[in-house]
């Protein structure tokens, strides 16, 4: 019984062992060095040591103007997509969960772009805005596609960039509407037809309560993945055209995700994007706890 | 008859839609087929000649600056080997979680399950200087070589998985493994013959969404592996390409286009399973 129980625990050791020590290596060890990176004065430059400097790198993200700018940025972005990437998952799952012929390949190509690496996507995207769109004004006379470059604007190349991200979402999360639409009872649906509800009606009282559950999913889904956005912003806007803030002039559509890459990358101050990113981490913890707390109260609701 | 025509509209906006979704792509075969100054005068016409894709693509095959076939051949060996190694030893790990009811046992799993709300950006700097240190202390090459940034994704992955397996396994019957145990199978043998068969249907789905991710992925490889170094998947590849060819619309879309086919077929011939597959990762 007892040598039993010592060859469990070393078989659990040894199953484990491979998943955990990459887990570590790329996780837990990274994780731990870089919150202590983060009171450091690191750089990506060579430097004769690493001191512990306290608070100063938190202090610096908040009085950074590229940092303060880009979380306004990202949060309009993120906020953008939610209600874009929503409304139009959710209409296109409404679309292609009617009866027509073909509802799967419909379905197939409003996903399709998901399945494509946002870097790929944004160039694709960059050509469209910045070649075609011009050049086919030209040609058919509208002087404004012409002479209106949507990339080369702060403020318009932050609409290009929910654009491109909506395209690309947007068949991802309606397939998670279109599961939850198909749990609609349909003699749910037809009992209230019998009873001479309108189909306004009909949405309002069965679907949309039907279907609440998915919106925490797709919700929350947009939120995270908004907030994260770097591979479409990398390839179709870069840091952006230059724009005034606070007094100064910084890149426009520089995303938080790229200025804490860019503040080691360019900059060269890696303690000071390791503060920008620990602070980053902490909005999303707070955005799956509220998830958390959301899922569990429905639990009980339910 | 009324409801025919709804039907019918519906149908036709159905369509239009697909189409309007599908033009970027549809741009994108359409330029590969032309001359740069095709692209440039002509947006809406279609390729004057059709042939032209070919010496594009032969073009990009062999092009100094982008070395598509070396990057096709990168980004299979490290897709490969990560996704065997993220599943099998991810299952590995589930499995003997799921099955030891101990304080330990649980501590690692939420280990994992927490790891999860971790945004890549905190432990990417810190991950490249630690994986220089420990090349230095081991000499395994870490950075810029294939075994570097399989671990690294077989991490990055493993906390999903984990997950994953983790809540399929805790709906199979022990019976079996018991009834195995019982006829001299050891753990490995039961594991492999008994376990992962089982386990086929949530396989797929951890392949799939991890899959997809690795293909595309390029902030990591970016980071591990360098740009314009010899080992570049895809994405880097036709990143670096981007920067110095920026005006050549002709190569660039042939670029993109070599990029998307890999995808497409692969999303064409397993809609069903990517699909369902990345939404019920998603769910969960």
């Amino acid at each position: 019984m007892n040598k039993d129980r010592r060859n469990q625990k070393i078989a659990f050791w040894l199953f484990l062992t491979p998943v955990l020590f990459s887990f570590f290596m790329v996780q837990i060890i990274p994780f731990v060095i870089g919150v202590y990176y983060s009171f450091t004065n690191w750089s990506a430059t060579a430097q004769p040591s690493i001191d512990f400097v306290g608070l100063t790198n938190y202090m610096e993200a908040f009085k950074d103007a590229t940092f303060l700018y880009a979380t306004i940025i990202t949060s309009i972005y993120t906020l953008a997509n939610i209600i874009l990437v929503n409304v139009i998952a959710f209409s296109l799952a409404m679309l292609v969960t009617t009866q027509i012929k073909g509802r799967n390949i419909y379905r197939a190509g409003f996903f399709l772009p998901n399945v494509i690496g946002g870097i790929i996507l944004g160039y694709i995207w960059q050509y469209i805005f910045n070649q075609f769109i011009p050049t086919v004004g030209g040609i058919i006379g509208v002087k404004f596609l012409t002479d209106n470059l949507m990339l080369a604007d702060s403020k318009t190349a932050l609409a290009a960039l929910v654009i491109v991200s909506t395209w690309q979402y947007a068949g991802y999360i309606m397939m998670i509407y279109v599961a939850a639409l198909q749990n609609v009872p349909r003699d749910l649906i037809e009992a209230a037809q019998i009873d001479g509800a309108t189909p306004w009606q009909r949405f309002k009282a069965i679907t949309i309560p039907m279907v609440r559950p998915a919106f925490t999913v797709t919700l929350f889904l947009t939120l995270v993945n908004s907030f994260k956005q770097f591979d479409v912003n990398a390839s179709l806007t870069g840091v952006g055209p230059s724009t005034m803030f606070m007094g100064k002039a910084i890149n426009g559509t520089t995303l938080l995700a790229m200025n804490i890459s860019n503040t080691s990358l360019v900059l060269r101050n890696t303690a000071l994007a390791q503060a920008k990113a620990i602070l980053f981490f902490i909005v999303l913890v707070i955005f799956s706890l509220i998830q958390v707390y959301y899922s569990k109260k429905k639990e009980v609701e339910l | 008859m009324n409801r025919k025509i709804t039907r019918n509209l519906l149908e036709a906006l159905a369509i239009m839609l697909v189409i309007f979704f599908m033009v970027p792509l549809v741009l994108v075969f359409i330029n590969a087929n032309k001359t740069n100054a095709e692209i440039l005068n002509a947006p809406l016409s279609l390729p004057e000649n059709w042939g032209t894709i070919w010496k594009n693509i032969a073009n990009i095959w062999t092009n100094p600056n982008i070395r598509y076939s070396k990057a096709l051949y990168s980004s299979v060996i490290v897709t490969f080997f990560s996704l065997a190694g993220i599943t099998i030893f991810s299952a590995m790990g589930a499995w003997v979680l799921v099955r030891t009811k101990t304080k330990t046992s649980f501590a690692i799993f939420m280990m994992f399950v927490a790891a999860m709300v971790i945004p890549f950006q905190v432990v990417m700097f810190p991950l490249v200087k630690w994986f220089g240190t420990f090349q230095q202390w081991t000499g395994i090459p870490m950075l810029r070589s294939y075994f570097g940034i399989i671990v690294a994704y077989i991490g990055f992955g493993s906390s999903l998985s984990i997950f994953m397996f983790h809540g399929f396994m805790k709906s199979i019957p022990l019976d079996i493994e018991e009834a195995a145990y019982i006829d001299g199978c050891g753990k490995v043998k039961t594991f492999f013959l008994i376990v992962l068969p089982i386990l086929k249907p949530i396989y797929v789905t951890v392949l799939i969404l991890n899959g997809i991710w690795i293909w595309n992925d390029f902030l990591l490889p970016m980071l591990v592996l360098g740009k314009g170094t010899p080992v570049q998947t895809i994405p880097l590849a036709v990143s670096n390409f981007a920067g110095a060819f920026v005006t050549s619309y002709d190569l660039m879309m042939t670029a993109i286009f070599m990029a998307l086919v890999p995808v497409v077929i692969f999303f064409i011939s397993a809609q069903k399973h990517i699909i369902k597959g990345m939404v019920e990762g998603s769910v969960k």
